[in-house]
């Protein structure tokens, strides 16, 4: 292959090997004429150049930094068969509507990974070079992974479908919430939280992420406490029960520890943050699935480096990242609800998730079609200031295939936290019901809500305390490529 | 008290208008019906009991409509659900199930408790119905 400079003329092989210091994009990182294998990694980075850095320069520079190169030549280089081993940026955009930013597409060869390692993977592809100086600011923005490469992963521990026939749960979004308030409450007091939610409709219910094993509630005397909730509450519907018993700890041993006592207490699914790290949710994916339960994945800290529009790594690329690793569960945005989340690039994200194969989609923020051959859909979960009144809006933007958690929307309840969790159930099944029928459900949302409330007081008392909530701020993280309006 | 199993349990029973519906969703996704019995209403009770084959060849909403007024008129006092099945690639499972027939009484279940080691317990769940035999639950006037 041969070696080009930033306008693509060729360099003569004597300059690529003199000793010093020269331009990525003179070293073999710039080839605008590379056709990407079907085998290779493909990343899409936003990239915001220092000033005098020509943008080439700039996406040559992450290839080179992500890839084989250091900041000077080295001789060595020669005893390797480096144009393999170079990852090649092959063409820079500019960002629309923007000044100084460039989508610089980047391939990597498969050879530089190791199988199924989120850990390897990403020590490449987001390592030394978000800190490289010759950039103001970087951002990981999308990744095509090979099925080849997607084939060495375990991926979900389940899957969406695993998972709602091991539970018996068909035809609708399942229910959750967390319990609440998240820090204090006691082991037995908790437990109650828990029954009450579960009896009054709610499939599930859920640690918050910070609950571990503090000096208020110790570990194992909240799995005690909950498991005799989750039980007495399917005793008392005749349904499957279950409460995401978190095991996030400080070592891979205490997470052991407490998630066998979980499957031996006959919890259905556990739970862990994404604090624990790539490898610590690979391990406890292998854990869940040869031990039968569903693992349910909180997105604890991921805003400190996903919500940034110019520098960190899109949360699309970490779905599919988790998708890999092996979890069941990952909370991906209400659309909604009190937290970020633009419409279209949650359903770049929920696509991300589920689909078996997807087609690149500006629109949607989705740089790259993406082939996961028959590797599991992973459930989105959607939590954070979501009530019963949304329900039309929440299942047209998120779908069947999602954890709709209303926490405060099932525990703030006038009537009490059995009610709330009835409210939501009956908001929820005359939805679906409705759009089966063939109705317009989201024009017709609030009369559908309305007609249901008439026969169930507690989603009408719902109704009334939350029904014209809404949290319109504008969101941070959009896609560059907007929709072109159509009028109706 | 009430079973909540099935998509639409927290609603008021559905009519035969409104199953029918339901159904006519089901064939417009090319998902084809069955129909299951049971008197053992444990949740782990995956295999009701089938009411024939599942109709894969019924693309009519009046004709599976006929084949639940059967079960209900053969089998009047124990549960029976509606399924329709999705064998698309990359589903090939359920994609609706809902409950079409309840028994006039539902006892519901008894939580048993085992104590076990280190204040652990050990939970079975156990429906009143299954004290009786196979095919002696949910009698109503000598009827099964």
């Amino acid at each position: 292959m041969a070696d080009t400079d930033v306008n693509g003329s060729k360099k003569k092989k004597a300059d690529r090997w003199s000793a010093g210091v020269i331009p990525y994009a003179e070293m073999g990182y710039w080839l605008p004429d590379y056709e990407p294998k079907d085998t290779d990694i493909l990343a899409a980075f936003r990239v915001t150049p220092q000033p005098g850095v020509p943008p080439e320069e700039a996406g040559a520079a992450v290839a080179g930094e992500s890839s084989t190169a250091t900041w000077t030549v080295v001789w060595t280089d020669r005893l390797t068969n480096y144009d393999t081993y170079q990852a090649k940026c092959y063409k820079v955009e500019p960002v629309p509507n923007s000044d100084n930013q460039y989508i610089a597409y980047i391939a990597y060869h498969i050879d530089l990974f190791e199988e199924g390692s989120i850990a390897n993977m990403t020590s490449s592809i987001i390592g030394n070079v978000f800190g490289f100086k010759a950039l103001k600011a970087l951002r990981l923005e999308d990744m095509r992974i090979p099925l080849h490469y997607v084939k060495t992963f375990q991926g979900p521990a389940h899957g969406i479908i695993m998972e709602r026939e091991y539970l018996d749960k068909f035809g609708r979004p399942l229910l959750g919430a967390t319990t609440k308030p998240k820090l204090g409450l006691s082991a037995r007091n908790y437990g109650r939280v828990v029954y009450e939610a579960l009896r009054g409709g709610l499939d599930f219910t859920k640690d918050d992420e910070n609950i571990n094993s503090q000096p208020f509630m110790r570990w194992r005397d909240r799995y005690l406490y909950t498991m005799e909730a989750v039980n007495r509450a399917a005793a008392a519907t005749g349904e499957v029960k279950g409460h995401y018993l978190n095991v996030t700890a400080a070592t891979m041993e205490d997470m052991y520890e407490r998630a066998e006592f979980a499957k031996e207490l006959g919890s259905v699914i556990i739970m862990i943050d994404l604090t624990i790290g790539y490898t610590a949710i690979q391990s406890m994916a292998k854990w869940a699935r040869a031990n039968g339960l569903i693992l349910h994945l909180h997105r604890a800290g991921y805003a400190t480096y996903a919500r940034q529009k110019n520098h960190g790594v899109n949360f699309r690329v970490l779905a599919k990242w988790m998708r890999l690793a092996g979890v069941d569960h990952i909370h991906s945005g209400t659309v909604v609800g009190k937290l970020e989340g633009d419409p279209n690039a949650i359903s770049g994200y929920y696509d991300t998730l589920r689909l078996g194969k997807l087609k690149a989609n500006p629109v949607k923020g989705l740089f790259f079609d993406q082939d996961w051959g028959s590797m599991p859909g992973v459930m989105p979960v959607a939590s954070g200031g979501i009530h019963a009144g949304q329900m039309h809006d929440l299942l047209h933007y998120l779908g069947e295939d999602v954890v709709l958690q209303f926490g405060g929307g099932t525990i703030g309840h006038p009537m009490g936290i059995a009610a709330g969790a009835t409210a939501n159930r009956v908001a929820l099944e005359a939805m679906i019901k409705a759009r089966n029928e063939g109705r317009d459900y989201r024009k017709e949302g609030d009369d559908i809500l309305k007609a249901a409330a008439k026969k169930s007081r507690e989603l009408d008392i719902a109704l009334s305390t939350w029904g014209d909530i809404t949290f319109n701020y504008e969101s941070t993280d959009v896609p560059d490529v907007v929709e072109t309006p159509t009028s109706v | 008290m009430r079973i909540t199993q099935g998509t639409f349990s927290f609603l008021p029973d559905l009519t035969d208008e409104e199953i029918t519906k339901q159904i006519q969703y089901a064939l417009d996704n090319g998902w084809p019906c069955s129909v299951e019995f049971t008197d053992d209403p444990h949740p782990r009770n995956t295999y009701w009991e089938m009411w024939g084959l599942p109709m894969f060849d019924l693309t009519d909403a009046a004709g599976v409509l006929a084949e639940v007024n059967e079960c209900r008129k053969a089998k009047p006092e124990h549960y029976i659900r509606l399924n329709a099945y999705n064998a698309n690639y990359g589903k090939q499972t359920v994609a609706l199930s809902f409950i079409v027939q309840r028994p006039s009484e539902e006892p519901g279940f008894r939580v048993e408790r085992q104590e076990w080691h280190d204040r652990a317990i050990r939970y079975t769940l156990h429906p009143y119905a299954a004290d009786k035999p196979h095919g002696q639950r949910y009698q109503q006037n000598g009827q099964q």
